[in-house]
């Protein structure tokens, strides 16, 4: 199962193995990652499964859709290059030993 | 003397109520108490992803299996409460026990209205509430070719689009002439409408059902009777009353709450659906049937009980997703009075600003995600766009959020 590491706002670190194809958000929610408030439940609805990706995994991301794009836009803490929502990332392979840092707030 | 808080219920209101608590420091027991058998999930997917195959129970689940003994949060499944003894601060529970509490926290949500005809209540038709009909209606799903769903409002067309993308024949009656009629303006409604015609399904509008014989012949008020192999129905909700009968605690279309979500018991409050609350944006008293209310109340209640108390004041939102529709509403646009629609070069894709007294009172987008973030961020901050800035949609409506 892929590693997905996750970084609370206060610095608070959790190695998670996730399922093929689980998304970075349920695998936050599930293992009671903080911060991540996931309020719609992974409908692309809210923008408060907000993850900054670690530089290093970026490029190996799939595309983000139009609909991510812009709600990333209306996200709560500021966007960046590294932003994506959780909920529209599934763990992978290619993804292993991803580093997503979570905002301080959503 | 530690505090003892005891919550009813274990949905969105009952879990964030819980969760605050103990992420903003209470450091007494917290009883949460929930007469359904699984561990507490998020309701919203079930008429989504959960039903369309694309959501696991596992995926649903609010919180991990640890979480609730981690946080020393009691957790009691498959436990009702029988009653409510405000004058003694006490509850009694279906297994016969007794709890004492310092401050209780109603968080039961709503129930499925039913069918009823010529004075009894349909037999065999199915309603979608909670994860157990989740799972029955998952069941009855798979033979069945020709499904009838009673009511055009949002859980009937979710359930009527996933049964249509399955390639399921899907008939849906509504009493009212057009879709969503409650919530929604004539040209969202006819959208969906649309889209829904296109995926097979027959729509019969402003026709009432009049019986309904084993789950199976459904007669309509048109002389009409329809085989249907399932009968789904989605006609609204209400509160039960029973929990609160003889408790002390004023009943009225839900538990009256005051905005610290408290009851006329002061320690004692109540949450989301069931709540019968001031809504500011609304200008009215009302109970909010969402995921935000049940969320956002919690937090207020929480609050309350930690000593820092702050009045519920955010702005309502909602979704619905049928197909490629995402629709997502802010704000209440009830007694609006000028409706302005910002198009997109798509056509599915606009946003509704809704008007009264010249200040923006809702907005509802269609497929338009940012829109619909915009609009609360604009609703919250009580900021008017012109009409001009609407319908221009070169113009950067988040810029009115920048100074």
């Amino acid at each position: 199962m892929p590693k997905v590491i996750y970084i609370e706002t206060e610095g608070k670190k959790h190695e998670v193995d996730l399922p093929l194809g689980a998304t970075f958000m349920e695998g936050a929610v599930q293992n009671d990652v903080k911060g991540i408030v996931a309020e719609c439940g992974g409908s692309c609805m809210c923008a408060t499964c907000h993850v900054y990706v670690d530089d290093a995994f970026l490029e190996l991301l799939p595309e983000m859709e139009e609909e991510e794009d812009e709600m990333l836009e209306g996200a709560t803490a500021e966007r960046t290059p590294n932003s994506r929502l959780g909920c529209q990332v599934r763990a992978s392979k290619k993804l292993d030993g991803i580093i997503l840092r979570v905002p301080g707030e959503q | 003397m530690k505090k003892r808080v005891v919550i009813i219920g274990a949905g969105h209101g009952g879990v964030q109520a819980a969760s605050t608590l103990r992420e903003d420091g209470f450091e007494g027991e917290i009883i949460m108490i929930s007469d359904e058998p699984d561990a507490p999930y998020q309701k919203p997917p079930l008429s989504k992803g959960y039903l369309q195959g694309k959501q696991s129970a596992q995926a649903i689940l609010f919180r991990s299996a640890n979480y609730y003994d981690d946080n020393h949060i009691d957790l009691q499944l498959g436990v009702r409460v029988n009653a409510i003894r405000s004058n003694e601060n006490q509850i009694e529970l279906s297994n016969g026990s007794k709890l004492d509490y310092d401050y209780l926290i109603i968080a039961t949500g709503a129930s499925n209205r039913k069918l009823h005809f010529n004075g009894k209540k349909a037999e065999k038709v199915y309603y979608l509430r909670n994860f157990t009909d989740a799972k029955v209606i998952e069941e009855k799903l798979n033979p069945a070719q020709h499904i009838v769903i009673v009511g055009g409002g949002f859980i009937g067309l979710e359930l009527a689009a996933l049964n249509a993308e399955k390639g399921k024949k899907v008939t849906v009656i509504e009493t009212e002439d057009r879709l969503m009629k409650r919530v929604l303006p004539e040209a969202l409604s006819q959208v969906f409408y649309d889209t829904h015609k296109e995926n097979g399904i027959e729509m019969l509008l402003g026709v009432s059902v009049v019986d309904i014989v084993d789950g199976k012949k459904v007669s309509l008020n048109n002389g009409t009777t329809l085989e249907a192999d399932l009968v789904l129905a989605g006609i609204g909700v209400i509160v039960e009353t029973e929990l609160t009968e003889n408790s002390g605690i004023i009943f009225d279309n839900g538990i009256v709450v005051n905005s610290f979500q408290q009851t006329n018991v002061a320690n004692a409050y109540a949450i989301g659906d069931c709540a019968n609350h001031y809504n500011p944006f609304a200008k009215k008293n009302l109970r909010l049937e969402s995921v935000q209310n049940a969320v956002d109340q919690a937090k207020v209640a929480a609050a309350h009980i930690l000593g820092t108390p702050i009045e519920y004041n955010a702005v309502p939102w909602f979704w619905t997703n049928q197909y490629h529709l995402k629709l997502q509403m802010a704000g209440i646009s009830f007694g609006f009075e000028e409706a302005i629609i910002r198009q997109s070069p798509k056509p599915e894709r606009f946003s509704v600003y809704y008007f009264k007294d010249e200040k923006l009172i809702a907005v509802d987008s269609l497929n338009r995600p940012a829109d619909h973030l915009n609009a609360r961020k604009l609703l919250t901050a009580g900021i008017s766009p012109t009409k001009e800035q609407i319908v221009d949609f070169e113009f950067k409506l988040n810029e009115l959020l920048t100074d």
